[in-house]
C-alpha cells in the first residue's frame, strides 16, 4: 500500500469521485487556477475544467446558498470553506437552511452536498485561522460532521461523504494534512459514517478524541504504558451521529473516561459524551469523567506561549490519564 | 441610472372587443387565460380574506397576506407557465402565486391550520413553506434573501446540466438589503445564469418605509451595478407584469440574469401578527386600493369583452363555495400525529 499524507488522500478521493460522478463539483476561493490555498485541488481545473472546478467570489453565504441551491437540482456540490475562520458568513445556509431542507420539505427535497472545512490550530494561525468550529454543527439536527484522523481515514470518509445524500461538514485538521502519513489502499474502498474506531486497546482509562488531538492520545498513551497504565483510545471519526456504543462499550470496560479535544471546553463535544456516560455508565465509573479541552478563549492566540497555553499536549494528556488511573 | 421600461410593450388596455384583444395579446396568451386569471383573482382574494378571519377565530396560528400583490404573482406566474421550462423560488408573501400554481383551495387551508396532508412540508413549517417540487417550487426559508442565493445555485445547476430551465427568484423590497442578494446576484452575473430577479416592492419592510432602507427610489437601479438589466414595472398591473416578466424569461434563456421591480402595495399589516396602524397612513393605504388588482384587471376584462360580468359573478359565488367547503374540510382534519416528530430528518442511503 502506498504512503501518503493526509491532504493527498482527500485529494486523491475528491480525483476519484469527480471521475466517478459527472454530478460531483467543487467550488470555493481559489480551487481553480491555484488548486486551493492547501492544494486539495491541485491540477483538477486541468482534468475537470472551470465549470467542474469553480472559482468563487470571496462571499461564503453565497458560496454554501449556491451549492445548496445546485443540490436541489441534484448536482452533487463540494463547497470548500478556505479556513473554518471564514464559516461563518454561511452559517444561516448550513444551520438555518441546509440542515432543515429534508425535514421541511417533509422529505421532499434532498441536500447531497459535503462541505469541505479545514479547522483547527497549532499553526500560528492566530484567532482567524485556528478555529475550532465543530460544536456548533455539532448541535444542529439534520446534519453530519465527520472529523477523519488519518489519511485512510479521509479518503474513505471523504467518498462516503460525497455519495452521501445528506448534508456533510468534512472537518479537516490543518496541522494533520501534511503532518500525519499513513498507508491508503489502491483498491476502490470507503468507510461508513458513525462508526468510531478503537486506535488502541486499553483496560485502564478509556480516552475519547478525534482529529489532530487523537493522534496526541495516542502519544500519551504510549508514554503511560511506560508506567503499567492501560489506556484506550477512541477516535470517534465521525461526530454526527456520535457512535454511543463504542464509547460506551470502552467505558464499561474501563470504568474511566477522559475526553479530549482542542475545541473550547463549554458546550463541546466532550460536555455531550460526558453526559452519555454519566446517563448510561453511571454504574461502571470508577472515576469522575474528565475533559480536557480547549479553554473558554475564542481560539488560539497568535504568540506562540499563548498557542501553546490553548492546545492540549501529549503531556497534559498523559497526566490526566494518571490521575484517572490512581483512583 | 439605466432604466428601461419594458410597459412600453404592454397591449393597451383600451380594446373594446375579444377579437382586438386578441390580436394584441402575445401569441401565446388566449382571452380564455385572462379569464381564468379573473377566477384566480378572485379565489385568492377570497381564500385570502378567509384565512384572515380564521386567524382572528384562532384557528390559523400566522398568515402573510398577499392583497395587493396579486397581480404581480398572477402575471408573473402565468408568463412562466407559457415560456418554457421554468423553476420558482417564491417568498413568504406568494399566497397567489403558490395557489394559482396549482394547490386545491383545501390544500391552502390544510396548510394555513396545520393540518395533516399540508402539501409543502407536512405542517412543520409556517403555511405553504417547503417545497412544491410537482408545481416546480422551492421555497425553504423565512430568513430574507436565503432564497436569492439558493436560486442562482439551482439556475447554476440547470446550467451545468444543459437544461433549458429559467429559474424565477422572488424577494421583497426587505430583502434587497442582505448582503446574500448582493451576493446571489453578483454570481449570477458572472456566470450569464438564467435568472429572473423578481422584486415585489410594496415599500414596506414590515413596518419600516423604504426610504429607512435605501436611498434610491428603484431596487432595479442597482441591475447596473451588477451588469445587467433592470425594470421597473406597475406591479398592480397585471398585463404589465405578464409582459416584463415574459421578456425578463426570454432575456434570462438567451443572454442572462435581468432585474423586474414590480410596484406593489401591501393593503395588509405584514401579518396577522401585526398591527400596521403604528406605522401607515390610512389615507394613502385608501388611496392605494382604487388600483386593487383584484378590482380592476376583472373590471377591464369585462370592459373589454373578454369576460361578461356574468362570468365575474359566478367567479366570486364559486369562490365563496370552494372557500367555505375548503374552511369546514381543514377544520375537520386531524393534525399531523405526533409521533411522525422526527420523520425525515436524514435520508436513508446515498448515490
Amino acid at each position: 500500500m502506498p504512503e501518503m499524507t493526509l491532504i493527498e488522500a482527500v485529494r486523491s478521493a475528491l480525483h476519484e469521485e469527480m471521475e466517478r460522478d459527472q454530478r460531483v463539483f467543487v467550488m470555493g476561493e481559489d480551487v481553480g487556477q491555484r488548486g486551493g490555498v492547501f492544494l486539495a485541488t491541485q491540477g483538477f481545473i486541468e482534468d475537470f475544467g472551470p465549470e467542474r472546478v469553480m472559482d468563487t467570489p470571496l462571499a461564503e453565504a453565497s458560496i454554501m446558498g449556491i451549492a445548496l441551491g445546485a443540490a436541489f437540482r441534484g448536482m452533487r456540490p463540494i463547497p470548500e470553506v478556505q479556513f473554518s475562520d471564514f464559516v461563518w458568513p454561511s452559517v444561516n445556509q448550513l444551520i438555518g437552511e441546509a440542515a432543515r431542507v429534508h425535514y421541511g420539505t417533509n422529505g421532499a427535497l434532498r441536500v447531497p452536498m459535503t462541505v469541505r472545512i479545514p479547522y483547527g490550530g497549532g499553526i500560528r494561525g492566530g484567532l482567524f485561522h485556528s478555529q475550532n468550529v465543530e460544536s456548533l454543527f455539532f448541535h444542529t439536527p439534520g446534519l453530519l460532521v465527520v472529523t477523519p484522523s488519518t489519511p485512510y481515514e479521509a479518503k474513505g470518509l471523504l467518498k462516503s461523504a460525497i455519495r452521501d445524500d445528506n448534508p456533510v461538514i468534512f472537518l479537516e485538521h490543518k496541522k494533520t494534512y501534511r503532518l500525519v502519513r499513513g498507508e491508503v489502499p489502491d483498491e476502490e474502498y470507503t468507510l461508513p459514517i458513525g462508526p468510531a474506531d478503537i486506535k488502541r486497546v486499553g483496560s485502564d482509562v478509556t480516552v475519547v478524541s478525534y482529529g489532530l488531538s487523537m493522534h496526541y492520545c495516542l502519544a500519551a498513551a504510549a508514554s503511560v504504558a511506560d508506567d503499567g497504565i492501560s489506556a484506550e483510545v477512541v477516535d470517534l471519526r465521525t461526530l454526527k451521529p456520535l457512535d454511543t456504543e463504542t464509547i460506551l462499550q470502552s467505558v464499561q470496560k474501563t470504568g474511566k473516561l477522559l475526553v479530549v479535544h482542542e475545541d473550547n471546553i463549554s458546550g463541546g463535544i466532550g460536555a455531550e459524551i460526558a453526559a452519555l456516560a454519566a446517563d448510561e455508565a453511571f454504574e461502571y465509573l470508577d472515576a469522575p469523567i474528565a475533559r480536557l479541552c480547549g479553554p473558554d478563549v475564542p481560539t488560539m492566540p497568535f504568540a506562540q506561549t499563548l498557542e501553546d497555553a490553548y492546545m492540549p499536549s501529549p503531556e497534559a494528556i498523559a497526566s490526566e490519564i494518571r490521575r484517572l488511573a490512581a483512583y | 441610472m439605466t432604466q428601461a421600461n419594458v410597459t412600453d410593450a404592454e397591449p393597451a388596455g383600451i380594446a373594446t372587443t375579444n377579437a382586438s384583444i386578441e390580436a394584441q395579446l402575445p401569441q401565446e396568451l388566449a382571452p380564455a387565460d385572462l379569464v381564468e386569471v379573473c377566477r384566480q383573482m378572485i379565489l385568492v382574494r377570497t381564500m385570502d380574506e378567509r384565512i384572515w378571519m380564521m386567524n382572528r377565530q384562532g384557528k390559523v396560528p400566522i398568515a402573510a397576506s398577499c392583497q395587493g400583490h396579486e397581480a404581480a404573482q398572477l402575471g408573473s406566474l402565468l408568463a412562466a407557465q407559457k415560456n418554457g421550462d421554468c423553476f420558482l423560488f417564491p417568498y413568504y408573501r406568494d399566497l397567489a402565486l403558490k395557489m394559482a400554481a396549482g394547490l386545491t383551495p383545501r390544500q391552502v387551508m390544510l396548510s394555513f391550520m396545520g393540518k395533516e396532508g399540508e402539501p409543502y412540508s407536512g405542517a412543520r413549517q409556517f403555511p405553504l413553506q417547503g417545497a412544491d417540487l410537482p408545481r416546480n417550487i422551492i421555497q425553504i426559508s423565512n430568513v430574507v434573501a436565503a432564497g436569492l442565493t439558493q436560486s442562482v445555485g439551482y439556475a447554476l445547476a440547470c446550467k451545468m446540466m444543459g437544461d433549458d430551465t429559467v429559474t424565477l427568484c422572488y424577494f421583497g423590497d426587505g430583502a434587497s438589503s442582505q448582503g446574500e442578494t448582493h451576493e446571489a446576484m453578483n454570481f449570477a452575473a458572472i456566470h450569464k445564469l438564467p435568472v429572473v430577479f423578481i422584486c415585489e416592492n410594496n415599500k414596506y419592510a414590515i413596518s419600516t418605509p423604504q426610504a429607512s432602507q435605501m436611498v434610491v427610489s428603484d431596487v432595479a437601479a442597482r441591475a447596473e451595478g451588477y451588469g445587467f438589466p433592470g425594470f421597473v414595472i406597475d406591479g398592480m398591473d397585471f398585463m404589465a407584469c405578464y409582459e416584463a416578466t415574459r421578456e425578463g424569461i426570454q432575456h434570462a434563456r438567451s443572454v442572462g440574469p435581468v432585474l423586474v421591480e414590480m410596484k406593489v402595495e401591501r393593503f395588509m399589516p405584514h401579518t396577522t401578527d401585526d398591527d400596521d396602524r403604528r406605522y401607515r397612513d390610512r389615507d394613502a393605504l385608501e388611496e392605494a386600493r382604487q388600483f386593487d388588482p383584484v378590482a380592476v384587471f376583472p373590471a377591464q376584462m369585462v370592459q373589454q369583452g373578454v369576460a361578461t360580468q356574468e362570468q365575474i359573478d359566478e367567479f366570486r359565488s364559486d369562490a365563496m363555495r370552494q372557500v367555505n367547503d375548503a374552511t369546514d374540510f381543514a377544520d375537520a382534519a386531524a393534525p399531523p400525529d405526533a409521533s411522525t416528530i422526527s420523520d425525515h430528518l436524514y435520508v436513508e442511503g446515498g448515490a
